[in-house]
């Protein structure tokens, strides 16, 4: 079973981009499950969503307290919650971000976690280019794809495809697709 | 067809394929998205004969289903929580009267202090009222679990509740398999009612009844629940030659059968309750666990069956009886009425406190060699409680409980668990 | 030059005397009709002068007669349901559901829906509650009710206090009168001015098809509103005036002179409104001093006496006069 925790704030797609993640390993022909914590509805707040996957059903009902996976859609939570508690030594972290991790203040984070599994990307940018809102969520699960290989690119597109209409699916597919190129990149020259 | 779908989306298609004539329902969290998705099929059109009334409040909108389910349509609400209470005078006069409306509850935690997260106190203020109640372990048994009740409510003439854990299972996305409506016709024929207000056959629905026969309308009603014993679990095997698959009946066993501690559960956390037990399995820990879905009519007869042969039984509840401890565990003990064996109540979840693997396992090991109280509260932080207690004794005027907690444990928004 | 001729003004004197037996076939009311259909028939256990059990009677035979014998009730708990419902007898000859104090409107919409589902649009639906049941607990259900425009005929029975469980007061309680939780004790005795409200209005104001205030005081008059009502579809309301004899301290043979009064004294106008506004009204033919009316019910003895209370009978009179001016009662 692999597991990911998402976090970001209300507003930014934390829910629905867990609810495709597990669309796409559902297209895939394994089992998924994706489901919030959250509070009332409340734009800004900080939101965690969760997604597993996995070839066999899924019984665990408990949240995602040792992850696999962190993507981090607001650099703003950074120093403001706990964000890393209970990552895997091998964890993949994508966090949403223009800077690099040391420009961050997480130089310490690249010691203890593997070089290629860490990764910013500029979701926020690149959902704006292409989709005209600042919603970071779909180009997000384009790295991670690139990131974990969990998914192929391919599932985030065709889920995406299944949940929007055709002139925004195409946007965030395009935005999905550039995220997912960055983060190859970006991987190819961590792992040399 | 196999669909990855939120909960409440997949109960809501499972509603619209057993042919509702009337839906009313007003909102509440995390309900919501079930209304909400049965409204736009019928406003779209993909519904049809089938009327969605929007109701000014939770005691109207069981009104509203009482009427109409009276009138000879098939009818169907939702609610949780709060909303469950508002209607409370309508739940008992639905069961009183006898009419077959299905509700869905999404559950979650009665106030005050006011609180939308997960636990089982809704459903069970009104396990006394003549509803049938049926608990769903997964997304998959929340859809299922609908089509029967309609079956299980009409052929009974008894309002049934489905019971679903709020957000847990609501608003979690899975994989699930939705029936085609040739499926759900075969299983479920159209509504033929007992009593109707038909100005050909005219009736009085509803009279007083006086202390002459009033224990015996009672009786009768109690008489109804006790043959939903037998015929749960029939409807629950039809449905498996109709569907291919195994969903409802009165309970389900996990590896109990040479168990010496045996937990028992209702709903969604039966799941992580099993990725335990097949852990401590691994271990050589003779452990298993029951997940009871009819929690009404309670199922004495098999409870028994199960439980009768272990040394121990953990019962873990997601509500609470107030100055005495669980309400499963009272039904439990009942069914093992004459038999010696050492029963631990474990209250747990309650307003969505997560459950999780590593205090299960911490706390079946602990029963294991019963070193548990009688009566635990999972998780809960001793500290505060006993800072919350001392500040009580120093001061009248303590000010609200809620608020002084809250102060002391800080910002919510950062943890995880 | 003064008119010679005399204007003769024909008073009405109650359908025992002159009433049906003058007029043509198709002028009687629906109950002087042998075929009608007795909707609500004899053997219930109302009191004797009942005022609701009058009303109830002559509006839903009306109602029958509108809708070709298709009618379902839908009744409040109440006086009217059980005096019509004492286990095991009925008194109700038409279908009708029993469900809770303060949801008939809501039952009632529930009904239309499952009617409207099964394609029997022709059975038509009729809701009645007490003022009880439809002013105060049931209100929140009333007004959704209306808001949907559900097809329901709403049948109000204002007797102006909760009467089955012993007359307790009600938001339609006039101001002064005595109930056992208003009672004529203290510096106000009595119900207190500035309180109540107004369903008549207030249902206007939710902008519905047919508003009516009727009395048994007019049985024909209710008679016809009803009818009305019953040609519309949609929210309807009519708040109908019956005195209850128990609870007011009246004799039960004053019942409709009592009813009578109320209206011609201007403290109960009768008027129909059409989607929010006044449509038509009755005039008051020989306006009556309230202290006439007031005199007749026990509930107002404190008001006179060997000191009259002159204050509040001056403004319960005032009461009376802005309802005259609102409304045009009098020429």
């Amino acid at each position: 079973m692999f597991q990911v925790r998402i976090h970001g704030r209300g507003g930014q797609g934390v829910v629905s981009g867990a609810a495709l993640l597990s669309v796409a390993g559902f297209l895939e022909g394994r089992y998924a499950q994706a489901f919030p914590s959250f509070g009332s509805e409340r734009m800004g707040a900080p939101v965690m969503a969760f997604c597993r996957l996995d070839d066999k059903e899924i019984r665990l009902r408990e949240p995602v307290l040792e992850p696999d996976a962190l993507i981090i859609q607001d650099a703003t939570l950074l120093h403001q919650v706990d964000l890393f508690t209970g990552l895997r030594p091998e964890g993949y972290i994508l966090l949403n971000s223009t800077r690099g991790f040391d420009e961050l203040g997480l130089s310490e984070l690249r010691h203890n976690f593997h070089r290629s599994r860490l990764c910013t990307v500029p979701a926020t940018e690149i959902a704006m280019k292409h989709v005209g809102r600042a919603v970071p969520n779909v180009p997000l699960l384009g790295g991670f794809a690139a990131i974990s290989g969990q998914v192929r690119l391919e599932s985030v597109v065709a889920a995406v495809r299944e949940k929007f209409p055709h002139a925004i699916a195409e946007k965030n597919v395009a935005a999905a697709t550039e995220a997912f190129e960055i983060v190859s990149k970006l991987r190819e020259t961590a792992d040399a | 067809m196999l669909k990855q779908t939120e909960g409440s989306h997949a109960v809501a298609e499972a509603i619209a394929l057993c042919r509702p004539q009337v839906i009313c329902a007003y909102p509440i969290t995390p309900q919501t998205h079930i209304v909400e998705g049965v409204g736009e099929r019928v406003k779209d059109g993909t519904l049809t004969h089938c009327e969605f009334i929007n109701v000014e409040s939770e005691f109207a909108a069981l009104s509203v289903a009482i009427g109409a389910s009276a009138a000879g349509a098939r009818t169907y609400t939702a609610t949780s929580s709060q909303g469950l209470l508002f209607m409370a005078e309508a739940v008992y006069n639905a069961a009183g009267l006898g009419l077959p409306i299905v509700m869905t509850i999404g559950n979650r935690a009665i106030g005050a202090p006011i609180n939308i997260w997960n636990d089982h106190s809704d459903s069970m203020s009104m396990r006394d009222a003549g509803w049938i109640q049926l608990f769903a372990e997964t997304n998959q048994e929340a859809l299922d679990l609908h089509i029967q009740a309609f079956r299980l409510a009409e052929e009974l003439s008894c309002p049934v509740m489905v019971c679903m854990d709020g957000f847990i299972l609501t608003h979690a996305y899975d994989r699930v398999d939705i029936p085609t409506q040739a499926q759900v016709d075969a299983y479920l024929p159209p509504f033929e009612p007992r009593q109707i207000l038909d100005p050909a056959e005219p009736v009085t629905i509803g009279a007083m009844v006086g202390p002459e026969a009033f224990t015996e309308v009672r009786y009768l009603a109690h008489h109804k629940q006790l043959r939903a014993l037998p015929l749960i679990p029939q409807l629950s095997a039809e449905f498996q030659a109709q569907f291919g698959r195994a969903s409802g009946g009165l309970i389900r066993t996990y590896r109990t059968e040479d168990a010496e501690t045996i937990v028992v559960a209702l709903g969604s956390v039966n799941g992580t309750v099993q990725e335990v037990v097949d852990e401590m399995r691994d271990e050589g820990v003779a452990i298993g666990s029951v997940s009871i879905c009819a929690f009404r009519p309670f199922p004495l007869a098999a409870l028994r069956d199960a439980l009768a042969r272990a040394k121990r039984v953990v019962v873990l509840e997601k509500c609470l009886a107030v100055g005495l401890g669980g309400i499963v565990s009272d039904g439990v003990r009942k069914s093992l009425s004459g038999i010696e064996l050492k029963g631990y109540t474990v209250i747990a979840g309650l307003g969505g406190r997560a459950i999780t693997r590593k205090s299960l396992k911490q706390l079946f090991e602990d029963a294991g060699t019963d070193e548990l109280e009688q009566v635990t509260f999972l998780d809960l932080n001793a500290d505060v409680v006993a800072h919350e207690l001392e500040r009580e004794q120093l001061a009248r005027r303590s000010g609200p409980t809620a608020a002084a907690i809250l102060r002391r444990i800080g910002t919510v928004g950062s943890r995880i668990a | 030059m003064a008119n010679p001729l005399q204007e003769v003004k024909f008073y009405q004197t109650g359908t025992f005397t002159v009433g049906n037996r003058l007029l043509g076939e198709n002028e009687r009311s629906v109950q002087a009709n042998m075929t009608r259909t007795n909707s609500l028939n004899s053997g219930h256990r109302a009191c004797q002068g009942c005022g609701e059990a009058l009303g109830a009677r002559y509006a839903i035979d009306a109602a029958m007669r509108a809708a070709g014998n298709q009618v379902i009730a839908v009744n409040a708990t109440g006086c009217l349901e059980v005096f019509s419902t004492p286990y095991p007898e009925t008194s109700w000859h038409i279908p009708s559901i029993h469900s809770l104090f303060g949801n008939a409107a809501a039952v009632a919409s529930g009904v239309a829906a499952a009617l409207r589902m099964k394609g029997r649009e022709h059975v038509r639906v009729v809701a009645q509650g007490g003022d009880g049941g439809t002013t105060d607990i049931g209100f929140g259900c009333l007004s959704g009710m209306f808001e949907r425009n559900d097809d329901v005929l709403y049948l109000c029975y204002d007797n102006e206090a909760c009467m089955n469980t012993g007359v307790q007061r009600s938001s339609a309680t006039p101001p002064a009168a005595r109930t056992a939780t208003t009672m004529a004790v203290g510096r106000e005795p009595g119900n207190v001015f500035g309180t109540g409200k107004n369903l008549p209005l207030i249902a206007m104001a939710h902008g519905i098809p047919y508003v009516a205030t009727a009395s048994v005081a007019n049985l024909h008059d209710l008679e016809y509103k009803v009818t009305r009502a019953m040609g519309i579809h949609g929210a309807r309301y009519v708040h109908i005036h019956v005195p209850c004899p128990l609870g007011w301290g009246s004799a039960s043979e004053d019942t409709i002179k009592v009813a009578r009064m109320a209206v011609e004294s201007g403290l109960f106008p009768l008027f129909e409104a059409m989607d929010g506004e006044i449509a038509g009204r009755t005039k008051i033919r020989r306006q009556v001093p309230v202290a006439e009316y007031l005199k007749l019910q026990k509930r107002f003895a404190h008001l006179f006496g060997t000191e009259p209370d002159t204050k509040r009978l001056a403004m319960i009179q005032a009461t009376a006069d802005r309802n005259i001016a609102k409304f045009g009662l009098l020429d």
